[in-house]
């Protein structure tokens, strides 16, 4: 499938420069390989939640559920509860995901929900304006906090190895051909998929540099692993606060039976509406 | 006898529900009609709890003050309800546990004792001694104990036989003379109301008093293809919902107010996104915690405009079980039909009562057609602008179609707009779906009227009060309408119903008259009102003497 069709003609509206033409077309590149190598292209499904990143809905040319800021991730697990053969994705923002739906993220690596999330991570709220949010280093001087930021950022690898996610990995918009990797490790991965991308703002908060300069590659060989301590340990390298080496790619993969598994396996047979109420309220005469 | 009340009470863990529930059914297999009336505080022990079950040889949806016996386990029992006795009525008491009282005395440790019974059968010995007394045949005692125990009836019918044979026989508690009657309560007939619809998947967070539906639908998942989820919050129930709505799965949710709080971008959400859910909102009295486990009708005004901004949605409020099963099941076809949320909006009253109940379990539900067949769309446009607002819908996947919904304003293909014209052409759309709504609900009598036919004044109540009304007004010229339907309200309807009359009294369970303000809005002027706001519902006595001075 040329992948040009799976771009929409909607008006693109990111800034120049912005990280997230990277994830786009390293979505669109892995869904059409995708949908080359088989798999029905009406089956993939998009949920985003609101902020910058949320326009991926408008631009790709696959089905969308634009969804409420942060709340991407409830949306995602009831569509994917409701047919577990959909490839589920939810591209979320840090603010939407890390903020304002958090408790989403810790239950749906907790559940091993089969859905993928890509988080847009700019480390700030782009759409309005360039506030801090919880990945925002100690000290960041957004409008919110012209001061600094008088908090600590929230490490979400260490999170979402704690809390149970089945895979976990960190991108950087800059290094195209490592997150379509990703983005396909992640899509093929059963269980919930983590994908942190570290996404450069143009606008209101470009690392460029900083990343350019301290980022890593891990060794494919040695990692991803189904190891939580070592993955933990690896995790807490970088705090996103203070200066150290950034690791790029996956640290923790494992397989343990899915939300949509453990529920399927539960699921008795078919029966006829009428005849299932008939047979209680004989129960109950 | 025609009619017949009895009240059980004692400490709350003591199995009050449980026995209350075996008195109705009881009196259920007797061939009458009946209705439980549950009262218990939010405590799981300690506290007074009580339930009245009333029965007569016609519909029952509401219980009186006085009662014909009082069964009490405890000396708390006696103090606040002995006064509530009939003339000729009859107090058996526990004469282990209260010292003193006025009736037959029931040694219930002594039958314990004697028949080595754990004390969880002690509510089946005072079972026992009220069906003597009440002239309840043995036979049918056995077979009441046989259907609710199972397997566990022969300990509980010993008990209960030793306590029958205490006690002398008071009264003859007359069979009805037809078919003994399903009794359920209304969580229960919402639950089959929406299995009936077509339900796929049930999503709540536990919040009284709609907490039974989940725990029945989960059991009855076990039987059936449905599958039921108990997620992290309320937030989370409804954006679940939606999504698995999209992905082509009838859900439902249930709540109370303080959970439809948490759901209300949601449920904006599920307007503006035009995908379908079906909501019960169980009313309790608040604010905020409020009474947990009492009732109140405050939330029509809340759920009439909840969630920002303008778009379709479908309320309705069932009086009893019976029509709690028919409006969740139309509710939950309406919702799909016209792609719009829908409110079922219930109370304490409603959910956890028991009825005897009339339910068709192949009952068709027969929503119009208003043109939703998606299949010659090419290419697909999920909002498609048709002359009755509703687009043809499909759910993903969908074989050649890329399916859009979208929060922000969206033209016809489901993309982000900001246009004006494309925002006020979405905008009429969705104003034009109340339109169709409103006119296919027409033909399923929204505004239910009875009473006498030459009346000059009408009580106008909705939700489960109706059911005390209809009591209430008996033997007075008076004609009662009950809008079932409350958005869209049904004017045209309305109009026909208050025909004629001079005076307009509302009666409503709130102090702010929330029914009587949506008539105004409307158009429709009333005279007079009675409310009350303390958690109970109004008793048949109660409400017919405060009629009585405003009619
Ligand atoms: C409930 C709610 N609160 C606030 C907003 C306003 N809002 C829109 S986007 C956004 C922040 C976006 O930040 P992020 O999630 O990091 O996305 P980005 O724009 O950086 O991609 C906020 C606060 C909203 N849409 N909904
Ligand atoms: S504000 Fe930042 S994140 Fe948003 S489009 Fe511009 S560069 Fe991208
Ligand atoms: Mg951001």
């Amino acid at each position: 499938m040329a992948t040009s069709d799976l771009i929409t003609p909607a008006t693109n509206t990111w800034c120049p420069g912005c990280g997230n033409f990277a994830i786009e077309h390293a979505l669109k590149d892995v869904v059409a390989r995708m949908i080359d190598e088989g798999t029905p292209a009406d089956e993939f499904v998009l949920v985003t939640g609101i902020g910058c990143h949320g326009k991926m809905a408008d631009y790709l040319g696959i089905n969308s559920f634009y969804a409420i800021h942060g709340r991407t991730i409830p949306v995602a697990t009831g569509i994917a509860l409701a047919n577990p053969d959909l490839r589920v994705i939810c591209c979320a923002g840090d603010g939407d995901c890390y903020g304002e739906g958090l408790e989403h993220l810790v239950f749906a690596a907790k559940r091993n929900v089969d859905i993928t999330l890509v988080v847009h991570d700019n480390r700030v709220y782009g759409l309005t304006t360039g506030q801090y949010t919880p990945t925002s280093p100690l000290g960041f001087p957004g409008r919110s906090t012209p001061a600094g930021s008088p908090e600590y950022p929230l490490n979400p690898l260490a999170l979402m190895v704690g809390a149970g996610a089945t895979f976990v990995a960190r991108a950087y918009s800059r290094r195209l051909p490592q997150l379509r990797a990703l983005i396909e490790n992640a899509l093929s991965h059963r269980g919930f998929s983590f994908l942190e991308v570290l996404q450069v703002c143009a606008s209101f908060y470009n690392q460029t540099g900083y990343y350019d300069e301290h980022t890593y590659d891990l060794d494919p060989e040695e990692f991803p692993i189904a190891d939580v301590d070592r993955a933990l340990h690896l995790a807490r390298e970088w705090d996103y606060s203070r200066d150290s080496r950034i690791s790029l790619g996956a640290l923790y993969r494992s397989r343990l039976p899915t939300y949509q598994e453990h529920l399927a396996a539960q699921r008795a047979g078919i029966r006829e509406p009428g005849r299932a109420i008939r047979e209680f309220l004989d129960e109950r005469t | 006898m025609e009619e017949f009340s009895v009240l059980i009470g004692g400490r709350a863990g003591e199995g009050i529900n449980r026995a209350s529930a075996v008195l109705n059914r009881m009196m259920a297999r007797l061939g009458r009609f009946v209705y439980m009336y549950y009262d218990y505080p939010s405590l799981i022990r300690g506290g007074h709890n009580f339930a009245i079950v009333r029965s007569a040889d016609h519909a029952v949806r509401t219980h009186r003050d006085r009662v014909d016996m009082v069964l009490c386990l405890d000396s708390e029992t006696v103090r606040r309800h002995e006064g509530r006795l009939n003339p000729g009525g009859v107090l058996l008491y526990d004469s282990s546990t209260v010292k003193e009282a006025e009736g037959v005395p029931v040694p219930l440790n002594e039958v314990l004792d004697a028949e080595k019974a754990p004390p969880i059968t002690r509510n089946s010995g005072m079972i026992g001694a009220f069906c003597r007394v009440a002239g309840i045949s043995w036979p049918l005692v056995e077979e009441v104990f046989v259907r609710e125990f199972g397997r566990h009836a022969e300990v509980n019918l010993r008990v209960a036989r030793r306590a029958y044979d205490s006690v002398e026989t008071q009264f003859r508690v007359s069979g009805g003379n037809r078919e003994p009657m399903p009794v359920l309560t209304g969580n229960e007939a919402i639950a089959l109301g929406l299995v009936r619809g077509g339900l796929d998947t049930y999503i709540a967070y536990p919040m009284t008093p709609t907490s039974s539906i989940l725990h029945f639908l989960a059991e009855f998942a076990r039987r059936t293809e449905i599958t039921v989820v108990h997620p992290e919050s309320e937030i989370a129930v409804i954006l679940m919902a939606l999504g698995a709505a999209y992905a082509g799965s009838r859900c439902a949710v249930g709540t109370s107010g303080g959970g439809f709080c948490l759901m209300t971008e949601g449920l904006s959400l599920s307007g503006m996104a035009e995908v379908p859910v079906v909501i019960v909102l169980g009313q309790r009295p608040g604010p905020s915690t409020g009474l947990p486990t009492y009732s109140c009708q405050t939330e029509l005004l809340f759920a009439r405009h909840a969630g920002q901004g303008e778009f379709p949605r479908l309320i309705a409020a069932p009086m009893d079980a019976d029509e709690a099963y028919v409006w969740s099941a139309r509710a939950l076809d309406f919702a799909w039909r016209f792609q719009v949320p829908a409110i079922l909006l219930v109370d304490k009253t409603l959910c956890e009562g028991g009825y005897s109940a009339v339910i068709d379990p192949d009952m068709k539900i027969s929503t119009p057609d208003v043109g939703t067949d998606a299949s010659q769309d090419e290419p697909y446009l999920r909002y498609r602008v048709t002359p009755t607002g509703v687009s043809p819908m499909r759910t993903v996947p969908s074989k050649g179609a890329v399916i859009k919904v979208n929060s922000y304003e969206h033209d016809e293909s489901g993309t982000t707009t900001e246009d004006a014209s494309v925002s006020a052409t979405m905008q009429e759309k969705r104003r034009e779906k109340v339109r169709t709504l409103a006119d296919a609900l027409a033909g399923f009598e929204p505004v239910a009227v009875s009473g006498a036919g030459d009346a000059r004044v009408g009580v106008v109540t909705w939700g489960s009060t109706g059911g005390v009304v209809l009591e209430a007004v008996e033997g007075l010229a008076l004609r009662v309408i009950r809008p079932v339907v409350l958005e869209p309200f049904p004017v045209d309807a309305y109009r026909a119903a208050v025909q004629g009359l001079d005076r307009i009294v509302v009666v409503e369970q709130n102090w702010t008259g929330q029914l009587e303000q949506l008539l105004r809005v409307h158009g429709f002027a009333t005279d007079a009102r009675v409310q009350q706001y303390d958690g109970r519902p109004f008793t048949v006595e109660d409400l017919a003497s405060r009629l009585a001075e405003v009619v």
